[in-house]
């Protein structure tokens, strides 16, 4: 069991995910927003897992090695599919949800194709290095998909305040998680570095709760107030 | 290099989104109008300006808390600084700052005021409440 701070912020980060399932449960959005909800469900699951091989087998242990690195590839394909369900019903009044799920599937393949050919090389350990290569490249496949989404939130002027804010979460998400990674390649020996990832991984289940539970389905915001400069 | 390149990138968008957050939180309150309550408590003149802010969190905290209002205030609080910071740093370079960042302390100064709205509403309700009690 992770100890101090890390417990801590284990137990934020678990609370708010079982509360946003719940709320989407008993509000009866559950399945309108079924990938979100099944992006939290795996990472409680792939937490829970992870703890439990910690404790049996250790942090230093290959258990320990292939459970975090197989379900973080997991958990990265399913944030690709939740950015995804957002895009879909951005693009889904101009009857493009299906085009936008083709080229999901296209990027998908693409990603896992790519990701292939640059461990083919190497026989060792070749499927856990697959995982942590394609977890790697989807996550940057992701993070541009977010910003985009976000560009076509503006052009489009969406409204629809839920899927405008659990967007904005995605982009706040992706780019403060860029930020932690290139912050802990740079400052290594600082111990409040290794802390950041966490934090961060309680933001998204806390923000979509947040946004579940003030706003309704039909709330709805001006689209201009929601560029930087007035336009 | 690399990692420190995409640092600056990941703030810069950081900073984008965290904007943008903030203004879609602040945007819906802005079709709300003030009641006449807060305009007497809070000496606010038809519209408030930026520097009312502070005043209106002041009067919000001798209100009983409301729980869902709570994270909101505090993002939104977070905001309004990093909005005085940006003018301290910026205004004396850039006009333009100064007049958007005063647009935007604006916003969240109508923001906590139609909060502030919303409790007051609540406690006289909850006065009227115990009276018919």
């Amino acid at each position: 069991m992770p100890s101090g701070i890390a417990l801590v912020i284990w137990i934020a980060g678990t609370i708010a995910g079982v509360c946003f399932v719940s709320c989407c449960v008993i509000r009866g959005f559950f399945l309108k927003y079924f990938f979100l909800n099944l992006y939290v469900i795996l990472s409680l699951f792939a937490d829970l897992s992870r703890q439990y091989v910690l404790h049996f087998y250790g942090q230093e242990s290959g258990q320990y090695f292939y459970a975090y690195f197989y379900t973080d590839c997991l958990l990265t394909v399913a944030l690709f599919v939740a950015v995804i369900s957002l895009a879909s019903r951005v693009f889904a009044e101009l009857q493009l949800a299906k085009y936008v799920r083709f080229v999901a599937v296209l990027l998908l393949l693409g990603t896992a194709g790519f990701s292939y050919a640059v461990v083919a090389q190497s026989s060792e350990r070749l499927a856990t290095t697959f995982a942590f290569e394609l977890s790697q490249n989807l996550y940057f496949v992701g993070l541009v998909l977010t910003y985009l989404l976000w560009g076509a939130v503006l052009k489009l002027r969406e409204t629809r305040t839920r899927l405008v804010q659990m967007v904005l979460s995605l982009g706040l998400y992706f780019s403060a998680y860029a930020g932690i990674y290139a912050l802990g390649n740079l400052a290594t020996r600082y111990e409040a570095v290794q802390y950041l990832g966490p934090i961060l991984g309680c933001f998204l289940p806390i923000s979509w709760l947040l946004t579940m539970v003030r706003h309704t389905e039909e709330s709805r915001l001006t689209p201009a107030r929601l560029v930087a400069v007035q336009r | 290099m690399m990692a420190a390149f995409i640092l600056a990138f990941s703030l810069l968008t950081l900073l984008m989104f965290f904007v943008s957050y903030c203004r879609s939180l602040t945007a819906s309150s802005l079709n709300t109008s003030l009641s006449e309550d807060v305009l007497d408590v809070t000496g606010i003149q038809a519209k408030a300006s930026g520097r009312d802010f502070n005043k209106v969190i002041q009067i919000l905290q001798l209100c009983p808390d409301r729980s869902e209002d709570r994270s909101r205030l505090q993002i939104v609080g977070a905001y309004y600084s990093f909005l005085n910071l940006l003018d301290q740093l910026f205004a004396k370079i850039s006009p333009a700052v100064r007049a958007w960042a005063e647009e935007e302390r604006a916003g969240c100064a109508h923001f906590a005021a139609v909060l502030l709205g919303r409790r007051i509403a609540l406690n006289r309700e909850m006065l009227a409440q115990e009276v018919d009690f």
